[in-house]
């Protein structure tokens, strides 16, 4: 758009362009949309899998889209849901994926759901044999493409629980053809029981020691397996379930009430304690919980369900997903789990989110994923797009803890994401580059409370970092940690990956469990844990003298994390944190710097490039896009006002000698009633014409139109022979006052005038402004608000208003209504002069007796029609007949000759009296004939024979 | 009224020149209701006067409320929030002012301006006298939307120039320290302030036009304006509606704090972008409505 001036342009079409290349540019803008997920059907149905004790029926639900058929069949999918869920809570992803062409199946595991049998943590002899029985299955539709008889072409993807099992059935079951796993474990052992001590060896980010044997991750743990031993379906249903086989197909609950003699006390009690666990999964949670140890049993059981035992044997294609937001599975896990799969020459991409088991992923990063997941799969199942490569995407690094609440709900939006070319240190891939933060910090003792409390509280499982729930707000506990800081940092470093530090601990024990965390800390002092992530060490054969400490090499937990400029990096060690299990026997530790003072923090950091931001060339391309319109606009409007210009209406010849002709003018409103039908008239220069007629006759309505306020339906206005339309220049010649002032009620009256004037932007000098305030009279009070005006003079005020620039037809609608009978008489006065002028004036009233004193040409309206037209004189009928009232009646006869005694005039007798027709014989030579022959006469006035017509006409209303 | 004026009437003679188009010597379309005229209009209203007045008074206002207040109370909090760091400097209070006023009180301002602008005149019913001038329809609501638009961006300008000379009165020319403990310098953090109202001015637009499209529509300015408020309120309801899902996305309210966005390091200007491109498009849409209704309407008020 512009601001130049662009007379009379139409601008529609200009925002119509606008329109539409923002549209474009819109379209352009966000990632496309998924595929619609129409026309897709489901079939449900239970699928019996194993054999003797462990046989089970799995609730299955298969997705097909309608293109997927016997002459075409469709890769498939097979969607595995997370701990504690059931096939529903993969719904959404499904019919997501179904929509994109994709066979999907989607069944509750064993133990949930309304799926029979017991849960075995993604044993490879129940869970992982389940889903190959599932593959047999889909391998048998018809609209499943095949890669060899029995064989489908299928991928993996799940989250949790369901990317383990994702990564052990590729393991274990070859015809899987890619696996989308999400934030998973590589090792149980080691996500349970994490100790991170030990440099990363490893070129990887966000390496991270999977040593076994770690402190207890008992908050965690104690979560994961309430979710499962919760006995579904209520208690009584599993006590009467556990009677004998296994449940009733379809999950039916057995009859109730149970029998209670018929219930093994042991098996109520495991039912009770293990729920829908499996015998050995249960005894191994109980023997850890109770102990906060690993015992062999322990890693044994945890191991089976461990994927890092058959990371070797998958070759089908890994999209790695995790999430910066997870104190369960963190960065680390993924790592482990890249490393393994890419060292067999497996293709391998790792995305991390801002998400995970902490925080809930924005709305548009969970879009994303989505889109990502079927983007692998349309690749290394279809064969189709681009190469999605062995890249590796992460959050970009901003100083935002994440967590609970985190400014992702009041920065919409979440942060974006940015692209390495390569996960660094994987295949081949140049290793992570790391910077040195030199950090200092004397030897501090760190005590051990017995029993552990109170302890330091970091991470709420599933809330994430406590930091970040309350800002400012850091529950760590006086004298059970030893801090070591760097300087306040020059410039921002973005820490992509897992920190190391290496640390000097003595323990007169030998052994000590302590927590590492790396603090950013605001030059106001306040400090925030990013991610709220810990590092669990668990320290043995430490040497027991403070002088001589042990080196003890630590991997921080890995995070993305911006420090800004000006803050520093903290690290703490302390010796509790309420999340781990922790020694009941109170120790004194001391912690210091490996390096002495100037001991360095390595941190990883990873050159990337934002995504999606597209940088500052969108903003240039759209101001380039909007100045372009302006332009356009601009041009469009110059020619249109150019066409217009030369486009002068057809003028009617005689346009100077007539002010207005209505032509055949209608106007019908929609809903059917016509205001004005077939209105044709004249009036020429000079003239004061009345338009007269009852309320509701059509005059406003009339007035309107000849304005350019309505548009007629039909017929056609001129005024001095050009047409009127809305905005017709020609309008400029008529000055106007209909229906209310309109004057603004904070102004006074001389400010309404000047106001009014300028904006027609004519010339001052045309305004004649002195002349129009001598018309509305006001004295005084022309400077005064016009809220304070009383009617007569808002009144004057709106006449003077229409009378600026002298206009040469001037329109007013019952211009007396609220004047005073002196100021009706100026008025009268001014209107006739005016007209004297040769300018013309147009008045509007519904009192004959106005019309009669002010016009001179009258044209009668009722009910939107014409009625008649004519002089004054005509229509009044002033000039022919009076009605004669005698005193007494008795002198008709003599009156009658009297006056028929004069020439030319001729007596009728009435009901009312006597009617003379004076045919040009002056009233006062009839009346002088009739006094001086004596007659009493009581009444003689002008007999107005149009009045009885139009009071009748008016009256059948 | 006396015979003596009628004289001067009587002595200028009609009938004058005339143009071509039939038009009176000295009018011109292109000049008739000049911003000039129309803003001086506005001006003149105690309720501009009010509005501007009200912008000068809000900062005073949150000075003193947070001069008063004391912040021993104001620690538990569980969002990242731009009240927690307002009395950091004056940057951080205008940032503070912005992010208070943002969903309601500006929004309220850009109804006013724009909503008002027609339908007032419609009521007081000087909008016949000013079509019949005449000022061409397309014109009148050209010059009417360039008034709105440059007294709401006048409002803001206010608010923010008022809230950072008075806030750094107040609490200093500090740089600006976001809630998560990030630090932008003052030159920075001015740059970054003019990205951000230059934002709000385009998103505001969404709302000002919705108002301007009702005022063609309605005689009466408090329908106009309220009209236009009331529907942003109903989609900031909705927009809590996890259910709606990315349908949210599209909201006339949506990205209304994407210029928060701009406190990020780097600055991510992803939902900037997308916000400026929807508001602009959704602006241009309900200002094409205007036009398109207001150009076939029978103006009978």
């Amino acid at each position: 758009m512009t601001r130049r001036p662009r007379p009379g342009a139409r601008p529609t079409p200009a925002a119509l362009i606008v329109l539409l290349l923002t549209g474009v540019l819109l379209a352009a803008a966000p990632p496309a949309p998924a595929a619609a997920a129409a026309d897709v059907a489901t079939e449900e149905a239970m699928v019996p899998s194993g054999s003797g004790a462990d046989a089970v029926e799995l609730d299955t639900t298969v997705y097909v889209p309608a293109s997927a058929t016997a002459d075409a069949p469709a890769p498939a999918v097979v969607l595995a849901h997370g701990f504690g869920g059931s096939k529903d809570s993969v719904a959404a992803d499904a019919r997501d994926l179904a929509g994109r062409g994709y066979v999907v199946l989607t069944y509750s595991a064993r133990g949930f759901g309304r799926s029979t049998g017991q849960i075995g943590l993604d044993d490879p002899r129940f869970e992982v044999a389940d889903l190959s029985t599932l593959l047999d299955r889909l391998a048998a539709r018809d609209d499943v493409l095949l890669d060899a008889p029995g064989d489908p072409r299928v991928g993996v993807a799940g989250a949790s629980y369901g990317g383990a099992l994702a990564l052990l059935a590729a393991g274990h079951d070859p015809r899987v053809d890619a696996i989308a796993p999400q934030i998973t474990w590589n090792s149980l052992t080691a996500a349970l029981f994490p100790s991170q001590v030990g440099a990363a060896d490893e070129p990887t980010v966000a390496a991270t020691p999977q040593g076994d044997g770690g402190v207890y991750k008992r908050l965690w743990s104690g979560l994961f397996f309430g979710v499962g031993s919760a006995p579904s379906g209520g208690l009584l249903d599993g006590l009467g379930g556990g009677d004998g086989a296994a449940a009733a197909p379809g999950g039916a609950p057995a009859s109730l009430p149970v029998d209670p003699t018929s219930v093994d006390p042991q098996q109520a009690e495991q039912l009770l304690t293990c729920g829908r666990f499996r015998a050995d999964v249960c005894a191994a949670y109980q023997a850890a919980a109770a102990s906060g140890t690993l015992t062999p049993e322990v890693a044994a059981v945890l191991d089976r369900s461990s994927p890092a035992a058959v990371l070797d044997r998958i070759h089908a294609p890994t999209l790695l997903v995790q999430g910066t937001q997870d104190s369960l599975f963190g960065l680390g896990q993924a790592d482990a789990n890249a490393r393994g799969i890419a060292a067999n020459g497996t293709p391998v991409e790792v995305v991390w989110y801002a998400g995970g088991h902490d925080a809930q992923a924005s709305e548009r990063t969970t879009e994303r994923l989505r889109d990502q997941v079927a983007g692998w799969f349309d690749r290394y199942l279809r064969g189709e797009g681009t190469d999605p490569g062995t890249g590796f995407e992460f959050p970009a690094p901003t100083g935002l803890t994440g967590g609970l609440g985190t400014a992702q709900s009041s920065v919409q939006g979440g942060t974006p994401t940015v692209v390495a070319p390569a996960y660094p240190g994987l295949a081949g891939a140049a290793p992570a580059e790391r910077r040195s933060i030199a950090v200092d910090g004397s030897v501090q003792p760190v005590v051990t409370p017995a029993g552990g409390t109170p302890a330091a509280i970091t991470v709420v499982p599933g809330l994430g970092s406590l930091g970040s729930a309350l800002p400012g707000t850091s529950v760590e506990i006086p004298g059970q940690f030893a801090a070591f800081a760097s300087d306040p940092l020059d410039a921002a470093v973005e820490v992509v990956g897992a920190p190391t530090v290496d640390l000097a601990v003595a323990s007169s024990s030998g052994s000590a469990t302590l927590f590492a965390k790396l603090y950013d800390v605001g030059p106001d002092g306040q400090q925030t844990l990013p991610s709220g992530l810990v590092a669990p060490l668990s320290l043995t054969g430490l040497s027991a003298d403070p002088t001589a400490p042990t080196r003890v090499s630590v991997t921080l937990p890995a995070i993305v994390h911006r420090f800004e400029a000006g803050h520093t990096m903290r690290v703490v060690v302390s010796s509790t944190d309420q999340a781990f299990a922790l020694p009941a026997q109170s120790a004194v530790y001391s912690v210091a710097l490996a390096g002495g003072d100037g001991a360095a923090l390595s941190v990883p950091e990873v050159a990337a490039r934002a995504q999606d931001t597209g940088g500052t060339s969108r903003w240039w391309v759209l101001l380039g896009a909007l100045a372009a319109l302006g332009l356009l606009g601009w041009g469009a409007a110059v020619l249109e006002g150019r066409r217009r210009r030369r486009r002068v209406s057809a003028v009617e010849p005689d346009g100077e000698d007539v002010p207005l002709r209505f032509t055949g003018v209608t106007k019908a409103y929609k809903d059917g009633f016509v205001a004005v039908r077939d209105l044709s008239f004249e009036v020429r220069r000079g003239q004061v014409l009345g338009l007269l007629g009852p309320n509701g006759a059509g005059k406003t309505t009339s007035l309107r139109m000849l304005m350019g306020l309505i548009r007629p339906t039909s017929g056609r206005i001129t005024v001095f022979g050009h047409e009127v339309r809305p905005g017709a220049p020609v309008l400029s010649r008529l000055g106007s006052f209909v229906e209310g002032t309109g004057l603004q009620p904070h102004l006074s009256g001389r400010d309404n005038l000047r106001l009014y004037w300028a904006a027609t932007g004519r010339p001052a000098e045309d305004a004649h402004l002195e002349e129009a305030l001598e018309v509305a009279g006001l004295g005084a009070a022309i400077d005064r608000p016009v809220r304070r005006y009383s009617q007569g003079m808002r009144q004057r005020v709106a006449i003077a208003q229409a009378m600026l620039g002298l206009p040469d037809l001037l329109v007013l609608d019952e211009p007396t209504n609220g004047l005073d009978p002196p100021q009706i008489h100026a008025m009268r006065e001014v209107l006739r002069s005016y007209a004297a002028t040769g300018r013309t004036v147009i008045v509007s009233s519904h009192l004959l007796a106005e019309i009669e004193q002010t016009c001179s040409h009258v044209v009668v309206m009722a009910k939107g029609q014409k009625i008649a037209q004519g002089t004054v004189e005509e229509i009044v009928g002033t000039g022919g007949a009076v009605s004669v009232g005698l005193a007494d009646d008795a002198d008709a006869d003599r009156a009658a000759a009297v006056l028929q005694g004069l020439p030319g005039v001729t007596v009728e007798r009435t009901d009312e009296g006597l009617v003379a027709e004076l045919d040009g014989t002056p009233r006062a030579r009839a009346l002088q004939a009739l006094v001086a022959a004596g007659i009493e006469v009581d009444a003689f006035t002008p007999r107005r024979r149009l009045e009885d017509a139009f009071l009748a006409l008016v009256g059948e209303g | 009224m006396s015979t003596a004026h009628e004289g001067a009437i009587v002595a200028t003679e009609a009938p004058r020149a005339v143009q071509a188009t039939g038009a009176v010597a000295g009018y011109r379309p292109e000049r008739t209701l000049r911003l000039s005229v129309e803003l001086r209009r506005q001006f003149k209203r105690r309720r501009t006067i009010g509005v501007l007045a009200l912008m000068v008074a809000l900062p005073l206002i949150l000075i003193a409320a947070l001069q008063l207040g004391g912040s021993e109370d104001a620690q538990a909090n569980s969002r990242i929030n731009l009240v927690d760091v307002a009395t950091a400097g004056g940057l951080n209070f205008t940032l503070f002012v912005l992010f208070a006023t943002t969903s309601f009180f500006l929004v309220v301002v850009y109804a006013l301006f724009f909503g008002d602008t027609v339908a007032a005149e419609a009521q007081w019913g000087s909008l016949r006298y000013t079509l019949a001038t005449p000022v061409p329809r397309a014109r009148l609501l050209r010059q009417k939307w360039y008034a709105a638009l440059l007294l709401s961006v006048g409002a803001l300008l206010t608010l923010v120039l008022t809230a950072l000379v008075a806030g750094s009165t107040a609490f200093g020319f500090a740089p600006i320290q976001t809630p998560i403990g990030v630090t932008l310098g003052q030159a920075d953090g001015l740059l970054r302030l003019a990205g951000m109202v230059g934002y709000l001015a385009v998103h505001l637009l969404v709302v000002g036009t919705l108002a301007f499209w009702f005022s063609t529509v309605t005689d009466a300015p408090l329908a106009a304006v309220g009209g236009a408020v009331f529907t942003v309120f109903v989609f900031a309801i909705l927009d809590q509606v996890e259910q709606l899902g990315s349908i949210r996305d599209f909201f006339p309210t949506a990205y209304e704090f994407a210029w928060t966005d701009l406190l990020q390091t780097p600055v991510d200007s992803g939902d900037l972008f997308r916000g400026v491109v929807q508001s602009l498009l959704y602006a241009a849409v309900f200002t094409a409505l205007a036009f398109r209704h207001f150009a076939r309407r029978d103006v009978t008020s």
